[in-house]
């Protein structure tokens, strides 16, 4: 399944869901401080283990930085 | 003493971390500065994440985490980040920034105005980075906001407070706090903005990209001090003439 993950292509396993992105991109289970859009929408962290992902699906995973 | 949002303030003064070299920067210049306060960005995750360095030296100085919604130009999008952050970050403080142009990066009212709305509704303590209009402060204000923020210039600028008269005016305006924000230069810039009545000051670039970043955090928090402590104090009128501070009587013919 093709989706993209903080604006780059990526492949996924079907039956793939938020919270294996998330591994994927932090390398932890329930990382602090992040967060999760999933094409537009936010995914709030309870629902990333059973958020399952589609064709097409823009996820962004997200996390403090340094700013104004 | 000062209240936020709820929250008991012992500090005046809010500070950005955005411009920073490096943590340890940072760190110095947040434990210099006194505040209680910090804003954090929300970004991509960097492909070579561990653990958040940023959040660990945020736990580590004691401060609470003031989420931005820098880099959003619509409310729809400030409004998924301020949630967003709240998801990451647990808190529903959040500095609400809805930018208009990428070159003074100013305010959007119309777009400001939406998003606060919204958020306010939905149970966010909402502080708009807003600009020095009286008007548009007082309507943020009125439907709910818990501070109004107004730039004193530019974000990063530098510049200081362009129109003094509007932050008075801006402070007789409104009940909420005032928060001085954006375009702070130096120390006097900061105790201009608390002499005019604001309740505190957010500085990010003024200290952050100073030559020596936690010096000018320590001046940030002496000219807030001072200048909460000026303005409290009652100062003299300004007066066309001089007027002796020494009685004429008793004055020696010689």
């Amino acid at each position: 399944m093709n989706v993209t993950v903080n604006g780059k292509a990526a492949t996924m396993l079907d039956g793939a869901t938020v919270a294996d992105v998330v591994r994927e991109v932090t390398g932890q289970d329930a990382p602090r401080g992040v967060a999760v859009a999933r094409s537009g929408a936010v995914v709030p962290r309870s629902a990333w283990s059973h958020t399952g992902l589609a064709e097409g699906d823009r996820i962004e995973v997200l996390t403090a930085t340094q700013g104004g | 003493m000062f209240r936020l949002g709820g929250r008991e303030l012992s500090s005046r003064l809010i500070l950005g971390t955005g411009g920073a070299a490096n943590l340890t920067v940072l760190e110095d210049a947040i434990v210099a500065s006194g505040t209680e306060v910090v804003t954090v960005a929300l970004r991509r995750v960097d492909p070579a994440f561990a653990s958040n360095g940023l959040l660990s030296v945020l736990d580590r100085c004691g401060v609470a985490v003031l989420p931005n919604t820098a880099g959003c130009y619509t409310a729809t999008d400030a409004v998924t980040v301020a949630h967003l952050a709240r998801e990451a970050f647990g808190t529903d403080w959040v500095k609400l920034e809805v930018i208009g142009d990428d070159r003074t990066l100013l305010p959007d009212a119309v777009e400001l105005v939406a998003a606060a709305e919204k958020l306010v509704a939905d149970g966010f303590v909402v502080l708009p980075y807003t600009s020095d209009d009286p008007v548009l402060a007082r309507r943020l204000a009125d439907l709910g906001c818990a501070a109004v923020m107004p730039a004193g210039s530019p974000i990063g600028s530098g510049l200081g407070i362009g129109n003094p008269h509007h932050v008075s005016l801006i402070r007789e305006a409104v009940a909420v706090p005032v928060i001085l924000d954006a375009g702070i230069g130096t120390a006097s810039d900061a105790a201009l903005a608390m002499e005019l009545g604001c309740d505190a000051v957010l500085v990010a670039s003024a200290v952050t990209r100073a030559v020596e970043p936690a010096r000018m955090a320590s001046a940030m928090r002496y000219a807030v001090e001072a200048g909460r402590l000026a303005y409290t104090a009652g100062r003299i009128p300004k007066r066309f003439h001089a007027l002796a501070s020494t009685v004429d009587e008793g004055r020696p013919e010689l």
